[in-house]
């Protein structure tokens, strides 16, 4: 799923065809914290192996959605003799209060950590969030 | 020091039995043996009779704060996951992610050569390449004559 920013809005699309391979996945469950303060709530969720442009954010009413492709990894030559972690993709749906302000989400993607910004208040609606870069 | 016991895990888990039945059985195949399956970090390892890869997952871990050391046939893997700043007035909703110090010691199924150990840091995975030790490698015994 990584590839250049035309892809990533594609991912951000939601196409039928991305929604039906969803379904046939597996995926992990990334840890999270989940805090606020006065003005924000703040979501930060593990997720190694993803980079900043395989990372697919969505609110759609208030379930806020987050996903992360892995690139498989290949090592030529190499025969995986100890297994203790999964490279599959991410995903995990939040239900969040009705007053964020989802114009102004803010994303970031550093070391295999996703942050999240919500700001508090303004009405609830579908919205696709594009990931900071640089 | 709270904290710290997510990593040993010195409560109870419910893995405990079939952890320590891979111990075993690493033992008796002699293969990799981490020491607590299923610590911190969580690895990976692949291996080929030339060297070895190891994988290991250390989500927002700075590569700065990572220390890999090899000696032997036995690779560390020590570093420390910084806590997100406690700010005065944060309320927490869910608290799943770890932090503190970690280290891990992974024995390797056969020595390698740690001048040439390679590690590099991306999207929070850290890979390990050790190639296998010269006096290590299976060697041809060429015959040069015959008993009498």
């Amino acid at each position: 799923m990584a590839g250049n920013d035309k892809e990533i809005q594609k991912n951000n699309g939601n196409t039928a065809s991305q929604e039906h391979a969803d379904e046939r996945r597996r995926f992990l469950t990334p840890d999270t914290d989940i805090f606020e303060d006065g003005d924000n709530i703040y979501l930060v969720a593990d997720m190694p192996g993803v980079d900043k442009k395989s990372v697919d954010i969505a609110v759609e009413k208030n379930i806020l959605t987050i996903k992360g492709y892995v690139e498989p990894t290949a090592h030529d030559g190499h025969k995986v003799t100890f297994r203790e972690y999964g490279s599959s993709d991410y995903r995990r749906s939040f239900r969040l209060s009705d007053d964020i302000d989802n114009d102004k989400i803010e994303a970031s993607m550093e070391n295999g950590v996703l942050r999240v910004l919500l700001p508090k208040s303004g009405p609830a609606r579908i919205r696709k969030i594009p990931v900071l870069t640089g | 020091m709270l904290i710290h016991r997510h990593f040993t895990g010195t409560h109870y888990s419910p893995w405990a039995e079939m952890e320590r039945m891979q111990r075993q059985i690493n033992r008796i195949f002699g293969e990799i043996d981490a020491q607590g399956f299923g610590g911190y970090p969580h690895v990976n390892v692949a291996e080929s009779g030339e060297s070895l890869i190891v994988n290991a997952e250390l989500p927002g871990v700075n590569s700065e704060s990572l220390d890999i050391s090899v000696k032997g046939d036995q690779l560390q893997i020590k570093g420390s996951r910084a806590e997100d700043k406690d700010k005065a007035g944060h309320r927490y909703h869910l608290r799943e992610r770890k932090s503190g110090d970690f280290s891990r010691t992974l024995r390797l199924p056969y020595r390698v050569n740690a001048e040439k150990v390679e590690a590099v840091f991306k999207n929070g995975i850290l890979e390990i390449t050790l190639p296998r030790a010269d006096e290590d490698r299976p060697r041809k015994i060429a015959i040069s004559g015959r008993l009498n």
